[in-house]
């Protein structure tokens, strides 16, 4: 097990060198940051190469590249271009994120898998009819659609929570955001978890353990839930980090200063380093998030072992 | 224990020859005129059309019968735990200890199943599940039904897989499924089934999934057991090999009903029914060596469409214009015999048909 965590780390390397050039030289490569700093006057050719030199954009793309990640290893992540540092910008908007991302997957867990075991008992019931059909909805329709009318229901005609979050984006003004985020995953998460438990409960084991005198309730948890989480918990698993990095429509809706937030501005503003530097820590969330899922996956299968 | 039901049942099912055991007065279990059906799509299928059979305690009667002759759904009729939809039991009794189960709430069944009866089922791999070790599955019989603590109830799987002398109990009590052989897993799905000390354990196709040697071992294991605690035994399987030397008497089904039931001896010798007789015709033999081995010849019929008449009539070598227009009843052959046959009594006395004997 330790040797095989030591082997996925390493792997991590390669993969992580590998996406961060590719970002680097997509956002370096495909604009001109100076240029865009300047908006839409001329450039004083004096000044903008002063400002290429301080920026090392006056060296190869190479250089440029090899230049950035070794500050990134001393905790530098270069500087946004209204003069606040990027590791200031993340630690302001990672947080909010993180727990926006938290609220989404505890209701993708609690509601998804919850609706997924009852469809999945019942199918062909009208329950079974009914949520499918919802599901279908909801995915279906895209997040800023749901996002606005259940801010505008909620927060704006019901006053059950404020439409916007303030800055600070303490828990309790992000439920609603985070079940908006959530949303598309969960009807996932439902489906997933219905398949999978309609599947199982034809399986010899459930048979057996019916034929044990277990109650339905030790049935259904212990023996049928636990075979069938497996491939949900994978979803979940890897939709961290599609969560974290593809708030930018929640948060823009909602005004959240999270991640996503950022990195619209980014991109927006042709801001290199802040949009170079967020997408370098979410290449990381997913591969962490991806090892955790692997790992987790020996936990509920002891079918499956690593060496 | 209550003595409610009635000893003799419609003569149907012969009173046994004394069991070991002895008992004190009715069967352990007594099913009757059991009816089941299973609604699909397609149409309704009898899956099993009027059964009667009895075990008593100590007591091993061997159920034979092809895929889809309604054995295995008997047995699971009798545990409850038949899947509903789309089975359905439309008619019968099942009673097991003076009781009609069929008439029991499902809290009571429950409490039923595994302590009282319970089942070894044919595939131990599938059977058992993949992501519980074979320690928590076993106690969990103890903690459910009996309410010990995860100390003591591990303590009790490990007593009972020694019991079943699986080596090395201790250790093995914390592995999966996956790590052990088919002949082991197989000695853990008895010892699951043995946990409370059941009065009918009922074993559908316990070996079939075994080979051979170990089929042997793990068949030898169950009657050895069986005879240890005085438990009723149902034995489902397609195998007469190995009904010969663990049952006391045998019912065979076929489409559904039982066609003919007998002590075990008396089957081999002379069989009452023309399919018995196949079934015994169809078991390789050293003397007949080098000959082509006698098959039924068809298919069994079809659960949807049983044809009329006797439902073994289309492959069967005696079958006459009776057949197939009046079902045979179960004709009482002799004191602890019956057949379905119309003409039981040539198929008894003649030794020529359907293959020639050597």
């Amino acid at each position: 097990m330790g040797r095989y965590v030591i082997r996925r780390l390493l792997q991590m390397i390669p993969v992580f060198i590998g996406s961060t050039f590719l970002i680097f030289f997509m956002v370096y490569a495909l604009g001109d940051p100076v240029a865009a700093l300047f908006g839409e006057k001329a450039p004083d050719p004096a000044t903008a190469a002063q400002i290429r030199h301080d920026l090392y954009l006056d060296h190869s793309l190479g250089a440029q590249y090899l230049h950035y990640m070794k500050n990134i290893f001393v905790g530098d992540f270069g500087t946004a271009f209204n003069g606040e540092p990027v590791l200031t910008l993340m630690g302001d908007a990672f947080p909010i994120t993180i727990r926006l991302t938290i609220v989404a997957i505890i209701f993708e867990i609690i509601i998804g898998i919850l609706l997924g075991v009852i469809t999945g008992m019942r199918r062909g019931k009208p329950v079974d009819t009914g949520v499918l059909l919802l599901t279908l909805v909801v995915i279906s329709v895209p997040t800023f659609v749901t996002g606005y009318v259940l801010q505008y229901v909620f927060g704006v005609e019901l006053k059950w929570t404020s439409p916007s979050v303030s800055p600070s984006a303490p828990f309790n003004e992000l439920i609603l955001p985070g079940l908006v985020l959530a949303l598309v995953s969960l009807a996932y998460v439902t489906r997933l978890t219905r398949t999978s438990i309609a599947e199982n409960t034809r399986a010899d084991y459930v048979r057996t353990a019916v034929a044990k005198g277990l109650p339905r309730h030790r049935v259904i948890i212990r023996h049928l839930l636990r075979n069938s989480l497996i491939p949900v918990v994978t979803f979940i698993g890897t939709d961290i980090g599609a969560l974290m990095g593809g708030a930018i429509v929640t948060e823009r809706i909602f005004n959240i200063h999270g991640v996503g937030y950022q990195l619209y501005q980014g991109i927006l503003r042709n801001n290199a380093p802040t949009v170079v530097g967020f997408v370098t820590i979410l290449v990381l969330v997913f591969l962490l998030a991806n090892l955790l899922v692997d790992l987790l996956y020996a936990v509920l299968d002891p079918r499956i072992r690593y060496a | 224990m209550s003595t409610g039901g009635s000893g003799a049942t419609d003569a149907l099912m012969a009173p046994t020859p004394r069991p070991p055991g002895g008992d004190e007065g009715g069967p352990l279990l007594d099913v009757r005129d059991l009816h089941v059906e299973f609604r699909t799509r397609e149409g309704t299928a009898k899956a099993v059309n009027g059964v009667d059979y009895s075990v008593n305690a100590g007591e091993t009667l061997a159920v034979l019968g092809e895929s889809g002759s309604g054995k295995s759904v008997t047995a699971q009729a009798i545990m409850g735990i038949l899947d509903s939809p789309p089975g359905f039991i439309t008619r019968g009794e099942v009673v097991f200890q003076g009781r009609d189960l069929l008439k029991l709430g499902n809290e009571e069944r429950r409490k039923i199943r595994g302590a009282k009866m319970a089942m070894i089922f044919q595939d131990a791999l599938s059977s058992l599940n993949p992501v519980l070790s074979v320690g928590e599955q076993l106690g969990e019989m103890f903690r459910v039904h009996r309410g010990m603590s995860r100390k003591d109830s591990r303590a009790k799987a490990i007593e009972l897989m020694e019991r079943v002398r699986i080596p090395a109990a201790r250790e093995r009590v914390k592995q999966y499924p996956h790590q052990f052989s088919g002949g082991m897993r197989q000695r853990v799905m008895i010892a699951m089934a043995l946990a409370l000390e059941p009065e009918l354990i009922i074993a559908d196709e316990p070996t079939t999934a075994l080979d051979v040697t170990v089929q042997a071992q793990v068949m030898d294991l169950l009657a050895e057991l069986q005879r240890e605690y005085n438990m009723g035994l149902i034995l489902i399987t397609h195998d007469l090999g190995v009904v010969a030397d663990v049952a006391d008497k045998i019912a065979v089904m076929y489409a559904g009903r039982i066609v003919e039931t007998s002590p075990v001896h008396d089957i081999y010798r002379a069989p009452a029914h023309p399919y018995t007789r196949g079934l015994l015709d169809s078991i390789p033999r050293l003397d007949q060596k080098g000959r082509e081995l006698y098959a039924i010849k068809g298919l069994p019929p079809n659960l949807l469409h049983i044809p009329p008449g006797c439902a073994f009539n289309p492959r069967c070598p005696r079958a006459q214009a009776v057949c197939r227009t009046d079902e045979p009843p179960l004709y009482r052959v002799s004191e602890d015999r019956a057949s379905a046959c119309h003409f039981w009594k040539e198929t008894l006395d003649d030794d020529s048909l359907p293959s020639p004997d050597a």
